[in-house]
């Protein structure tokens, strides 16, 4: 669907700060809070705003248990489904949280999360490498977080070093 | 026989006004949890590349003097820059000297074009360097004032009531520190046109030329006539995020260039190297951050203006820059009472409007590039302080 100017302002802001006030986005936009509301809702409805998350910093919670690996899979595709039906077959367990088909030395891109490096391992070699379409394999733990999504995530670079008033 | 001196300053030293700002900055650098709309300054870092561009020379050991003039392939992106972006044309040789910032540009300009005693028509409010750098170079600063009654836009008549046979320039700057407000194209050319009847030059501050959010940005040179009589003072600070590199450049015709450049070159050597580097990167690779950040600071802009005119400080939409002027006379006190009972009773920094001149009276500068946050807890804080009084 194609955006219009203000709508596309919208949701630029709410992509940054999904916590925005409603207000003060109608502010910025330059439009009532109701009609700021209506686009809102509008980009709900058709899924263009799919879902409002917070990035977590799970490393900053004690003893909060958790590993996340991205794992390279090579597999074969299937005559007439291509690598969809194999990306559904991935994608559907709760422990992957996100999957890519990628150009390149293989084939499927996925991220899995689980409470301990046990569990990953025993997901990538109970569930995953028995799939039948799946060839191989390579796991790489995640082992620190830098930057998500765009955001970084532990920097001390980040404060205002301006002097307080200045011409 | 030994002889004593009272003092060793300068007459013109002594004389010299000290900035309005700077006793605000001591007020507020002392104090804790300060929100500060006084900073005249964008609150993004420089882009990563450009600063990377700097790191890159430096470890190439690009660390010597450039040309006076600053590096050849620096003023050809600069020519190409302000033709593409500006419709001005200027020749790299001999029309555009890199300097350090706008402010070294400002003062090489009256430098190189004031006798002792010529005028300069200052359009006030203006940032608090002008009048100051008129007078360390021999001339005599003729300030008139834009008022809140046209939205801080400078009218012709008044131009001309105050235009004398010793007047040399005006110095003028669109979008305009402290109030924001931009000159449009029949704007600008209505003043163009005392200009050329009464054989002056403009001193075209055009620092803040990217940050226009309404209207596409007129540059003074590009009038009809003006390109001859026009200095136009620009930079990096603003536009790509660099004030701390301190990297300006001046544009202007062949003999005043050629001028500015025997100044120059005994003053200040060249701008620095690193920064130059930096710069070239700047303008080749940096048209998405401008974007990006214009963008942003549009949005605050809207906020801002919209908020302090709900709270009861009237405000005019500011085209370019990134300054709120808020009136604040529904207060009842001046901008120094105001910008100081706020400082002290809701650590609030603004700068008080009188400090940009005579009819900045009444209002309040308050700079929009601070995170939107922060821009939030300070319409907070000064509704609180507006309740109180």
């Amino acid at each position: 669907m194609e955006l219009t100017n203000k709508e596309m302002e919208i949701v630029e802001i709410l992509e940054t700060d999904a916590r925005i006030d409603t207000d003060v986005l109608a502010k910025m936009v330059g439009l009532s809070v109701e009609e700021t509301g209506q686009i809102i809702k509008k980009l709900q409805d058709t899924k263009v705003l799919v879902k409002h998350i917070s990035i977590v910093d799970w490393t900053k919670v004690e003893n909060h248990p958790g590993v996340r690996a991205m794992i390279d899979v090579k597999v074969t595709p299937k005559r007439g489904v291509g690598f969809n039906d194999i990306a559904e077959r991935i994608y559907r367990f709760d422990e992957v949280s996100s999957v890519y088909l990628m150009s390149g030395t293989y084939d499927l891109s996925i991220t899995v999360e689980g409470k301990s490096l046990n569990e990953v391992a025993n997901f990538v070699s109970q569930k995953l490498s028995t799939l039948d379409s799946v060839i191989s394999t390579t796991t790489h733990f995640i082992l620190k977080k830098y930057k998500h999504d765009g955001i970084i995530l532990e920097s001390d670079n980040n404060k205002d070093k301006r002097i307080v008033v200045s011409p | 026989m030994k002889t004593t001196r009272s003092t060793y300053v300068s007459k013109m030293a002594a004389e010299l006004k000290p900035s309005g700002i700077r006793r605000f900055f001591d007020l507020a650098a002392g104090m804790e949890g300060v929100v500060s709309l006084g900073v005249g300054e964008p609150d993004f870092v420089t882009p990563w590349h450009i600063r990377e561009a700097a790191i890159n020379s430096l470890e190439r050991g690009f660390t010597s003097y450039t040309p006076n003039a600053g590096l050849l392939e620096l003023r050809e992106e600069i020519a190409i820059y302000m033709k593409e972006r500006f419709q001005v044309n200027y020749s790299p040789k001999d029309e555009i000297i890199v300097t350090v910032g706008a402010s070294s540009a400002i003062d090489l300009a009256f430098r190189t074009i004031l006798d002792p005693g010529d005028e300069v028509i200052v359009v006030e409010p203006c940032f608090v360097s002008y009048i100051p750098m008129v007078e360390l170079a021999g001339g005599v600063a003729v300030p008139v004032q834009a008022t809140k009654e046209h939205d801080f836009k400078i009218m012709p008549d008044q131009l001309e009531q105050v235009i004398t046979p010793k007047t040399k320039a005006i110095m003028l700057c669109s979008p305009n520190n402290p109030t924001g407000t931009m000159l449009n194209k029949a704007e600008l050319e209505a003043i163009a046109s005392l200009a050329i009847e009464h054989d002056l030059l403009i001193i075209a501050d055009e620092i803040y030329a990217e940050l226009s959010y309404d209207e596409e940005y007129t540059s003074m040179a590009a009038i009809k006539g003006m390109r001859e009589r026009t200095l136009l003072v620009s930079g990096f600070s603003k536009s790509f995020a660099m004030t701390g590199w301190r990297l300006g450049f001046i544009c202007a015709p062949t003999e005043i260039s050629g001028a500015m450049l025997k100044v120059h070159q005994y003053a200040l050597m060249c701008a620095s190297t690193m920064s130059q580097y930096a710069a070239i990167e700047a303008l080749k690779n940096g048209r998405p951050d401008v974007d990006e950040m214009v963008k942003s600071y549009r949005r605050r802009r809207n906020y801002i203006v919209q908020s302090f005119n709900e709270i009861g400080l009237v405000c005019h939409e500011p085209g370019g820059a990134f300054y709120a002027f808020p009136s604040i006379q529904s207060t009842g006190l001046s901008s120094q009472e105001f910008a100081e009972q706020l400082l002290l009773k809701e650590s609030v920094a603004v700068v008080p409007g009188d400090v940009f001149g005579e009819s900045g009276e009444g209002h309040i500068r308050c700079s929009y590039a601070s995170s939107l946050e922060e821009l939030q807890e300070a319409v907070k804080r000064i509704k609180r302080f507006i309740d109180s009084l």
